[in-house]
């Protein structure tokens, strides 16, 4: 098969089954459920392949004309596997997790549908070669999203989907701006090493900054950066499995990935530097991670203070790629692998805490831990990590990224990452209290318990959490192996800076 | 060739015979015919990409005293995106119909002489023979609207042909004076007549192109001549809606886009404040419109006012350094809005049918219970958005490149707002089907359509698809056009 | 004369800007179709007028105005029937 038709292939491998299950009979539960997880399993088995290759330096490039002077294209390049790696890996559990989940549900080819095209687009977003293509997957992702997170079609639904609406298809506007403007002077938006824009004498020092904010503006409406970051905790409305998927796999992290493609790619870092353009960048996150935080210690919803975490914790990623020097980078593209793991499996938890107990509110926490062991294990797990205790993939990006603070001569960027630290503590640390020192409650809001498995829940919805914490672990104590998402991010470093003079 | 002879010729024949024919054997006819029509497109489409583009003199008599037809890569696209577009409405048209066999009666006659004078529209090249087709153009489109009865819809017809009247009016009129200073209606030899017109000359022309660019401003539904539109469309059948939202519409808009190209594009660059206002406007204010009706209908027609404003936009950049991609931006335009707005009428028929009523509050559910019509509705709102992947992502994307490429910034803006109103008058809709209604009983009980809706909703689906297509076929197209286009 | 045509040019200029002022400003229906016709006479005129300029018979322009006629006429007539049904349908108290 030639060399970009794997490319092809691996967006295939769930947008063919989206056709098909968009047909299928809502009884064809068998038939539906197999599709996904062949689907999903399919998918892994090409990055795979890819991983090996790529790693080996193999270059793989596939490349469509829309028309003149408008490029489809695809490649498979270090960074571009780290996401799909990602995103491959926590769809399979996400697949399995919603299958549990939507059991007793309604519309659910409609929702598997949807589901498998918003991985397209997610690996889409992933391989992108050019910023038109990039924004192609980007808009796709808003459209197929969509359906998901109005899923529940309640009338208190439509205001969340309302404002997801508006805030993604407002920065798609200014993403076209941005993107138009730069491909007309330019000619193309392609994606190259260290950047392009400065080799190209088209445009003044203003109108690059300008170029700048726009794009990162747009890209960071969907990374949630504050002040663009009102759609996120309206979008909890939508079922568990879809929070889950927004937060920790698509709409966030395409969001990080975008900023890092423009910022690396586009730009290049260098000239980023020059412009001055990486210290508002840094300001802005290091902003939205105080902010986050702050908001999250007065939630009382669960999904709510999560979102509101995530709102801190992509800026993480956001805030590595303002870091001039590689171990900055290396600190933000781990975390954005590690982030992933830790936020699904909160989500996976909350989810589980509403389908069994009908537990929305931190609240009606108290004591669930012993209720429900292995779900309020797997959270504990992944708050720690997203504390930064150590033997937890959130310290290991943590310290990368205080490292990287420290050679880029950004002192202040420790210290606000302490502070995050701190508020992550002060606002996971009651939970875990709560679940684990308090006494239980004579009644739970609404027991649902399982016909089968165990009194906590069903192993679909157990599975996976458990799964994911245990990577957080494991994240953790390899990350020095050459397997590890760490390893990786050097790599990509490593090829990224080798342009440069260090 | 035997190709354009049939594509003209043969919906006259059939449309004609149907009249006399007994009801059950109408429809298959005008499926052979339209078949037939499909056919001879698709053979002159591969003609003009192998052989470019040619003339074809009518009875071997050729200008300026018999009448030329060009066919090349424009014409033959607007060509085929009628045939098809004609197959589907009619086989839609067909089921729609069947509770309404008076109307199914005349249905097929009017069809026939509508897509004669259209076919022949797009391949005439002379100023009177344009006058001739757009007139049966417009008598077809007229009848069409009034063939329910109902006294509304009378009255919209009524006051679609007075417009449209007087748009062939001043379009006649037009024709006159250029034949009387030049004493030629063709197109080819007026070009070459009019390269360079001394002083006294240069004004007659330019009240002359007023004349005729304002007389198509009316058909083409340019703001604000546009106050025919959402009456006649919204009232119509859907089929009949999509026939002329998608095409005839369109058809006026050809016909100032070739004489742009061909005869007076540098002379009418007086015209470009005007033509940028008004299609601004149209774009903003058909829009605003569009997010203000509460008839799912309206919302759909008023959308094409809008739509229409992207071309009127378009159509001054073709005089500047910024021609290649406005041409494209312009023909990938009217195909994509064709094939997406059609989707749209027919899904909008089949939602308004069931749910008893045209209003968008009473479709709460829909997406549960007609989710196949919903999903069409919602790709061909894609389409008009301009979101990728879709042809009108293609014609927007171009449509910015001309217009940053000439500088034109505040156009970009109105383009971009544009998008983001189209998006809230689409999703206005999908929102509130999505929206369970209140009485839903129990999830699980899915699509109440029969058959016939079922089959319905497919097709409007096939069309939805063919928008989302076209988003992969901008090189195709960039191609088709390229060959014989006029410079 | 070698300038009647231009009389009758202008003429036919002038009862086209009357009747399509006329049939802009009209209420009735009856009346918009009327001053419509008398637009179209006015354009046939001009158009005969300008293309007998040279002082000899035009047979192209003839020809021209005569498919003119016939699709006034035919337009007439679509207006009238629907006019009618209009008058109808407000007579029986319309559904």
């Amino acid at each position: 098969m030639s060399n970009g038709l794997w490319l092809v292939s691996l967006l295939l491998t769930s947008l063919i089954p989206a056709g098909i299950i968009f047909v299928l009979p809502e009884r064809q539960v068998a038939l539906r459920t197999t599709l996904n997880i062949f689907a999903a399993i399919s998918k892994l088995a090409i990055i795979g392949m890819l991983l090996l290759e790529v790693e080996n330096g193999a270059t793989f490039r596939f490349s469509y004309t829309l028309g003149p002077s408008l490029e489809f294209a695809l490649k498979a390049d270090a960074l571009a596997l780290l996401f799909v790696t990602l995103s491959a890996i926590l769809w399979l559990f996400t697949t399995i997790y919603a299958i549990g989940y939507l059991e007793q549900g309604h519309h659910r080819s409609r929702f598997f549908g949807f589901f498998s095209l918003c991985v397209t687009a997610t690996v889409g977003i992933a391989m992108a070669a050019n910023l038109a293509t990039f924004f192609i997957f980007y808009e796709l992702l808003t459209l197929a999203t969509y359906p998901l997170v109005a899923h529940k079609g309640k009338a208190s639904t439509l205001q969340g989907v309302k404002t997801y609406l508006t805030y993604t298809l407002c920065a798609g506007a200014v993403f076209l701006l941005g993107l138009m403007w730069l491909q007309t002077a330019t000619g193309h938006s392609e994606f190259t090493q260290g950047g392009f824009l400065a080799a190209n004498g088209e445009f003044t020092n203003w109108q690059l900054q300008l170029l700048f904010a726009l794009l990162i503006g747009a890209v960071g409406v969907k990374m949630a950066l504050v002040p663009l970051h009102g759609w996120l905790p309206k979008a909890m409305v939508a079922p568990a499995p879809v929070s889950a998927l927004l937060h920790a796999v698509a709409v966030v992290k395409a969001g990080a990935f975008g900023i890092v493609r423009i910022v690396y790619e586009v730009f290049g870092i260098e000239l980023s530097y020059s412009l001055g353009l990486l210290l508002p960048l840094a300001l802005i996150a290091s902003f939205t991670i105080l902010w986050g935080s702050y908001r999250a210690l007065f939630q009382d919803g669960l999904k709510k203070r999560l979102a509101f975490s995530t709102v801190s914790q992509a800026s993480y990623i956001a805030l590595g790629t303002a870091l001039f020097g590689p171990i900055g980078t290396i600190g933000g593209l781990v975390h954005l692998v590690h982030q992933g793991v830790m936020k699904i499996t909160l989500f996976f938890c909350a989810g589980n805490y509403a389908n069994t107990l009908d537990v929305h509110n931190i609240s009606q926490m108290n004591g669930i831990g012993r209720r429900m062991p292995i779900t309020s294990l797997a959270f504990s797990i992944a708050a720690l990590g997203m504390m930064g205790a150590p033997l937890t993939a959130g310290y290991i990006s943590k310290e990368w990224l205080s490292e990287g603070a420290y050679a880029a001569n950004m002192d202040w960027v420790s210290t606000v990452l302490w502070i995050s630290s701190g508020l992550n503590a002060a606002y996971f640390l009651p939970i875990l209290w709560r679940a684990w020192c308090k006494p239980e409650p004579s009644t739970w809001p609404q027991e649902r318990i399982p016909r089968r498995g165990i009194k906590e829940s069903y192993w679909l919805l157990l599975g996976p959490p458990a799964i994911t914490a245990f990577l957080t672990v494991l994240l953790a104590i390899y990350a020095d192996s050459s397997w590890s998402p760490l390893a990786w991010a050097k790599l990509i470093a490593e090829r990224e800076y080798s342009n440069l003079p260090l | 060739m035997n190709s354009i002879a049939i594509i003209i010729l043969a919906p006259m024949l059939w449309g004609a015979i149907a009249l006399a024919l007994p009801p059950r054997l109408k429809f298959p006819l005008v499926f052979a015919g339209l078949l037939l029509g499909c056919f001879s497109a698709i053979q002159l489409m591969l003609l003009v990409s192998t052989e470019g583009a040619f003339t074809y003199a009518v009875g071997s008599w050729s200008a300026p005293l018999g009448i030329d037809l060009k066919v090349d890569g424009l014409a033959v696209s607007m060509l085929l995106l009628t045939q098809i577009i004609s197959l589907i409405a009619a086989l839609y048209a067909q089921l729609y119909l069947k509770q309404q066999p008076r109307q199914l009666a005349y249905f097929w006659p009017l069809l026939g002489f509508l897509l004669c004078g259209l076919n022949a529209l797009f391949l005439s090249a002379d100023l009177f023979n344009l006058y001739v087709t757009l007139e049966v153009v417009g008598l077809a489109a007229v009848s069409l609207v009034a063939l329910t009865g109902k006294r509304a819809n009378i009255n919209a017809a009524l006051r679609y042909l007075i417009a449209t009247l007087l748009g062939s009016g001043l379009y006649l009129l037009g024709t006159g004076l250029i034949y009387g200073l030049y004493g030629t209606v063709s197109i080819e030899l007026l070009a070459e007549l009019i390269e360079n017109p001394d002083q006294p000359a240069l004004l007659y022309l330019k009240i002359t192109i007023g004349l005729i660019i304002v007389g198509l401003m009316f058909k083409a539904a340019l703001w604000p001549l546009h106050y025919w539109l959402p009456p006649a469309h919204g009232g119509a059948m859907p089929a009949v809606s999509a026939l002329l939202s998608a095409l005839v519409v369109k058809a006026a808009f050809y016909i100032v886009l070739r004489l742009w190209l061909e005869l007076f594009g540098s002379l009418a660059a007086l015209a470009t404040p005007l033509l940028f206002g008004l299609g601004a406007a149209a774009i903003l204010l058909g829009s605003w419109r569009a997010i203000q009706a509460d008839e799912l209908k309206r919302v759909v027609a008023y959308s094409t006012v809008a739509q229409v404003g992207y071309l009127f936009l378009a159509l001054p950049l073709l005089s500047t350094v910024a021609q290649p991609p406005a041409l494209q931006a312009i023909s990938m335009q009217m195909i994509a809005h064709g094939t997406a707005k059609a989707a749209m009428f027919m899904a909008a028929g089949i939602l308004v049918l069931v749910s008893a009523g045209g209003k968008i509050a009473q479709l709460q559910g829909s997406a549960s219970r007609q989710p196949l019509a919903m999903f069409a509705f919602a790709l061909a709102g894609v389409s008009l958005i301009g979101l990728p992947p879709s042809g009108g992502f293609i014609a927007k994307w171009y449509l910015l490149t001309a217009l940053i490429e000439s500088g034109f910034w505040p156009l970009v803006a109105v383009v971009l707002a544009g998008g983001l109103m189209a998006a809230w008058y689409v999703f206005r809709v999908i929102n509130i089907a999505f929206t369970d209604s209140p009485d839903e009983a129990s999830d699980n009980t899915l699509i109440t359509t029969n058959k016939p809706q079922q089959t319905m909703a497919w097709l409007a689906m096939l069309l939805a698809l063919a928008a989302i297509a076209l988003g992969f076929c901008g090189q195709p197209l960039a191609d088709l056009i390229a060959t014989g286009a006029a410079s | 004369m070698s300038h009647s045509h231009l009389i009758f040019a202008s003429t036919g200029i002038l009862l086209f800007a009357m009747g399509f002022a006329a049939a802009i400003v009209s209420q009735a229906p009856l009346r918009k179709i009327i001053a419509l016709n008398v637009m179209g006479s006015g354009i046939f005129l001009s158009f005969i007028a300008l293309g007998s300029r040279a002082g000899n018979i035009d047979p192209t322009s003839q020809a021209m105005v005569l498919t003119g006629i016939v699709v006034a006429v035919a337009a007439s007539a679509l207006g009238l029937a629907l006019t009618l049904r209009l008058k109808t349908l407000a007579e029986d108290g319309d559904e």
